[in-house]
């Protein structure tokens, strides 16, 4: 049985991931930002910015991350903490991994038998604009694009072999 | 409800700020509320300060907030203080481990003020 696989076969197929990891971002927008997340058109980013990015190891192995530009994780923070923030400082970097942190969470507690045998890192965030993740897995990443407030945020799951 | 106070424990200021805000919310009059990135400075401010109610995360660096909940017996000011933890973690393993541990409630991260609540408020009125 291949790693895939075997994932597959303890905790669902992955491909049915996409809308619970999609709804596990929706629940995490409205209950912490009280922001509704509509799905995107286009998956173009601007300049991404800034990423947010979990590590999940045990029955599932892999890597959660969400990328939007500064002035879209400033807004997030913005919406967390119901206070006026203009720019992206250490707060907004605490806030934007905390949202990362909580969307992986979220899902993994949605996939049937995946809570209890799956551990999350703390979440990590990079900024800048010259940068790319590159995933040492032939297995295709889980993405979304969604808007909030309008604003492009791209998350995707990238699961390990 | 009389004054309380409370000491969150987050590796995040922003959800430690989050959680006071959501206590507010909750209606609590809280007096006095304590801060701590990790268990092994919660145990530190413990030793110095009572408190009426600790809400903790799980996923901390330094001390973790299960290793936390294990250590709080040898604080004498911590001696009947509930915990509650606040956490991403909420497989029912992890309910379980906390519970066992020590903890008194278990809010799942993301919550609303309302969860807050409905944990916190039977726990303070003393109501097993």
């Amino acid at each position: 049985m291949t790693p895939a696989s075997a994932v597959s076969a303890a905790t669902g197929d992955p491909e049915n991931w996409t809308p619970l990891l999609e709804e596990a971002a929706r629940e995490v927008f409205e209950l912490m930002l009280n922001s509704s997340l509509t799905r995107s058109a286009s998956a173009k980013q601007e300049v991404p910015g800034i990423t947010a990015m979990v590590g999940l190891a045990g029955r599932l192995c892999g890597l959660l991350s969400i990328r939007c530009n500064r002035k879209t994780a400033t807004l997030m923070a913005s919406k967390m903490l119901a206070m006026e923030m203009s720019e992206a400082d250490g707060e907004v970097f605490d806030a934007f991994g905390e949202v990362g942190n909580m969307v992986a969470g979220n899902f993994k507690n949605k996939v049937p038998g995946l809570g209890d045998g799956c551990m999350l890192s703390v979440p990590t965030v990079v900024t800048g604009t010259d940068y790319s993740l590159h995933s040492t897995t032939a297995v295709p990443a889980i993405e979304l694009h969604l808007l909030f407030e309008n604003l492009l945020v791209s998350i995707a799951l990238q699961i390990s072999e | 409800m009389n004054s309380i106070s409370a000491l969150i424990v987050d590796d995040s200021s922003v959800m430690r700020k989050i959680v006071e805000r959501s206590l507010r919310q909750a209606g609590m009059d809280l007096k006095q509320v304590l801060e701590a990135a990790n268990g092994a400075e919660a145990l530190g401010i413990l030793n110095e300060n009572l408190v009426d109610i600790i809400l903790c995360d799980i996923n901390m660096p330094v001390m973790d907030g299960l290793e936390f909940i294990k250590q709080l017996p040898t604080v004498v000011n911590a001696k009947g203080v509930p915990v509650v933890m606040i956490t991403t973690e909420g497989s029912e393993a992890h309910v379980v481990q906390a519970i066992s541990a020590g903890a008194r409630g278990y809010i799942r991260k993301p919550f609303t003020a309302e969860q807050v609540k409905e944990q916190i408020l039977p726990i303070l009125a003393g109501k097993p």
